[in-house]
């Protein structure tokens, strides 16, 4: 297994999908010349050249727009956009468009296009350059929905969606760029969709991080066994949609509680959405009450200590877990 | 707002025989079409919003027929007759109107999203200006293969008001997309007149100021349309060079079916109503010797026998099942796991692969039967939910 940052492991599956598959094609701002804002497409044009690896203007709707139309007519494009608040100014084609485009013809045609973005509060960016959205696109049927977090599961999920024939939503995250793990050497390694990760076993607790937050989890699995005798199960589910949620409510009956970990905000979020799901299917193997650590329910703030209590950290998952194994239930 | 022009500005020969009989009859057909369209509506057949192009018909089988096969045709909401212009089986387009299992998009749809992926025609879309990126989607593509296909985009003078009007202009021109954009302009959008929406009427200046070169053309006129559009569709072909087409029409109906028209005169609407595009061509063919009053109104009788039979067949078309209520949303390879979507008509939440597996007397069941059967399915928009739409 070679070590590599998570960044590089993004940018590892476009080029061996460039490399793979002629249709494949990349576009967005600063992707080329520029090698990204993030570095994610640092080296690709040089080895693609233009006609695979686009520079475009600053024109969000239009360039996942296109994105769209290509996708219809043959092509597999990849935009990429600088962050998920710039993806506001697409919503019209990824939600009126590449959602609904197969449905609404009848069929008649798919739409393959991945759309890539960095999601993440932790580096003061503040209210329009911080934000995690899951939540938004897994509300719309038609999207997939993927939330890597390691690099092996930024590799292999990216390489997977570029090959799968619907629209995905691809959501990275700022602060995971940089963070190295081992990554299979294996010719041709990709991660299904709808396959969570179980990150860490146990029998007390089941808690389940989204993006950066499974991360987040992991520690305070790892405190929680330390000082509170307490083991708990850490899952990460990889994909939004399509959700593994047999995994999800397998580990629930185990457990018996459940935890749920986000970044974004909390009035209809995905752990309200989970939380829902799981109370449907496992109502009767619930010993308390499913608790939720979110994102504070504010615009992100610029000041750095207003922005670390705007998104959660291991104290407030301990805290959640400890609520829901203390006696009065 | 623009007066009629006095004379067709097409003083080129006519095309072959064939040919212009071509044009008439499908301008005919669309008529007629959109006629029935209209009464079936008020008949309350059809259901939603519904667009008809009546006065349009120039602009649109003038274009379309500039087109070759391999060419991709994209629209707007008002889209019925690009689809029937470009080959599509009217009983198909009806059926889409009535929203029957045997529509274009299998009643998914509706009128203001046809699709006939065989014949290239790449859509009707609600969302005003949303189709531009999607067109310049296409001639990436087409460039890209190295393809010797061109994408002609249909639109109003209300988008170029949008901002991907601009946004697409500037790309296209950028990388030398082999695309047309032509504009209907017929002088509304929705129902605020040009010079009210748009600070510059002049509405190819809007396309130079992008790098996009324009042509003008009497969108009443379907042999100058076409001679327009096909030296449009040529340099875009050729010379890899996006261009803007004008062309000048008007619809001589609402903007749809609950539009009470205050915002214009009906002396401006009978003025252009003297322009009618298939009185006035059919009036020259048989002048010039192409055909003869009866063969015109043979011609005529063919189109509404036509659309007699997409009635019938419309309404003999099932609606679509319950258990198509799932279906295309994704498309399920070999590899499906986990959950797509949550189906919540049944206590047992669904997975994505049995979703087709839906039983009959489920909750919501009576509702579907009711609309099944009823003729009087779905209420009517109101005026107020009417003026939602653009």
């Amino acid at each position: 297994m070679a070590v590599m940052r998570y960044r590089e492991a993004l940018n590892a599956a476009l080029r061996e999908e460039l490399a793979r598959d002629e249709s494949v094609m990349l576009m967005g701002e600063d992707i080329g010349v520029f090698n990204g804002a993030f570095k994610v497409t640092a080296g690709l044009l040089e080895e693609f050249g233009e006609r695979r690896v686009r520079d475009t203007p600053i024109s969000e709707n239009t360039i996942v727009g296109m994105g769209v139309g290509a996708a219809m007519t043959g092509l597999r494009p990849v935009v990429e956009l600088m962050t998920i608040n710039f993806s506001l100014l697409a919503m019209d084609q990824i939600v009126n468009h590449a959602a609904s485009i197969r449905y609404m013809f009848g069929g008649q045609v798919k739409v393959p296009l991945v759309v890539r973005m960095p999601q993440g509060a932790g580096h003061q960016l503040g209210p329009t350059h911080s934000h995690s959205w899951e939540a938004l696109f897994l509300h719309v049927p038609g999207l997939l929905v993927a939330t890597p977090t390691t690099a092996a599961d930024a590799k292999g999920l990216l390489k997977s969606a570029i090959r799968d024939d619907n629209p995905v939503i691809f959501i990275e995250h700022e602060y995971l760029y940089g963070q190295r793990g081992e990554v299979p050497d294996e010719e041709d390694f990709t991660v299904r969709f709808g396959e969570a990760a179980i990150r860490r076993e146990g029998s007390d607790v089941t808690i389940i991080g989204i993006s950066r937050m499974a991360l987040t989890a992991a520690r305070a699995a790892k405190t929680l066994s330390e000082k509170h005798g307490i083991e708990a199960e850490v899952i990460d589910p990889r994909t939004l949609r399509p959700l593994d949620l047999d995994t999800i409510v397998a580990s629930v009956r185990k457990t018996n509680r459940c935890v749920i970990v986000e970044e974004g905000w909390p009035h209809g979020g995905v752990g309200a959405n989970l939380a829902a799901l799981i109370t449907e299917q496992a109502f009767d193997d619930l010993d308390a009450p499913i608790q939720r650590v979110t994102g504070a329910d504010v615009p992100m703030p610029y000041s750095k200590p207003l922005e670390q209590l705007a998104f959660p950290h291991e104290p407030q998952v301990i805290d959640a877990v400890l609520a829901t194994t203390t006696s009065r239930y | 707002m623009a007066e009629p022009a006095a004379d067709s500005t097409s003083s080129a020969a006519l095309p072959d025989p064939e040919v212009a009989r071509d044009w008439l009859a499908t301008m005919t057909l669309i008529r007629r079409f959109e006629e029935r369209a209209g009464e079936m509506y008020a008949k309350a057949k059809v259901g939603g919003f519904l667009h008809l192009a009546i006065g349009e018909e120039a602009t649109i089988v003038g274009s379309t027929r500039a087109l070759r096969e391999q060419d991709y045709l994209i629209s707007t909401y008002r889209s019925h007759g690009h689809t029937l212009a470009r080959g599509s089986d009217p009983n198909h387009v009806m059926a889409e109107l009535f929203g029957r299992v045997d529509g274009l998009c299998r009643g998914r749809g509706g009128s203001m999203h046809m699709f006939d992926l065989k014949r290239r025609f790449m859509g009707g879309y609600g969302i005003v200006g949303g189709n531009l990126p999607i067109a310049a989607g296409f001639a990436l593509a087409s460039d890209y293969n190295g393809l010797d296909e061109a994408t002609l985009c249909q639109f109003g003078d209300g988008a170029s008001n949008q901002g991907t009007f601009g946004e697409t202009m500037n790309l296209a021109a950028l990388w030398s997309l082999p695309v047309v954009f032509m504009i209907t302009n017929n002088q509304f959008g929705m129902g605020t007149a040009l010079e009210r929406h748009s600070a510059v009427t002049d509405l190819l200046r809007k396309g130079e100021g992008f790098g996009v070169p324009g042509m003008r053309c009497d969108g009443m006129d379907v042999q100058d349309t076409y001679e327009v559009t096909t030296e449009a569709l040529r340099v875009a072909r050729e010379e890899r060079k996006p261009v803007l087409v004008e062309a000048l029409t008007y619809r001589f109906r609402g903007h749809s079916m609950a539009d009470p028209e205050e915002y214009r005169t009906k002396e401006q609407v009978d003025e252009w109503r003297k322009r009618d595009p298939i009185a006035i061509f059919g009036d020259r063919l048989v002048q010039d010797g192409v055909m003869t009053d009866e063969e015109r109104e043979t011609l005529d009788g063919e189109a509404v026998a036509r659309i007699d039979d997409a009635v019938a067949f419309a309404d003999a078309s099932p609606h679509p099942s319950p258990n198509e209520l799932y279906d295309d949303i994704y498309v399920l390879g070999d590899q499906v796991r986990g959950w797509y979507s949550v189906d919540e008509r049944t206590s047992t939440p669904h997975r994505g692969e049995d979703e087709r597996e839906m039983e009959e007397n489920l909750p919501g069941h009576t509702e579907y039967e009711r609309a099944m059967g009823a003729p009087d399915a779905g209420s009517k928009p109101t005026d107020a939910a009417q003026a939602d739409d653009d």
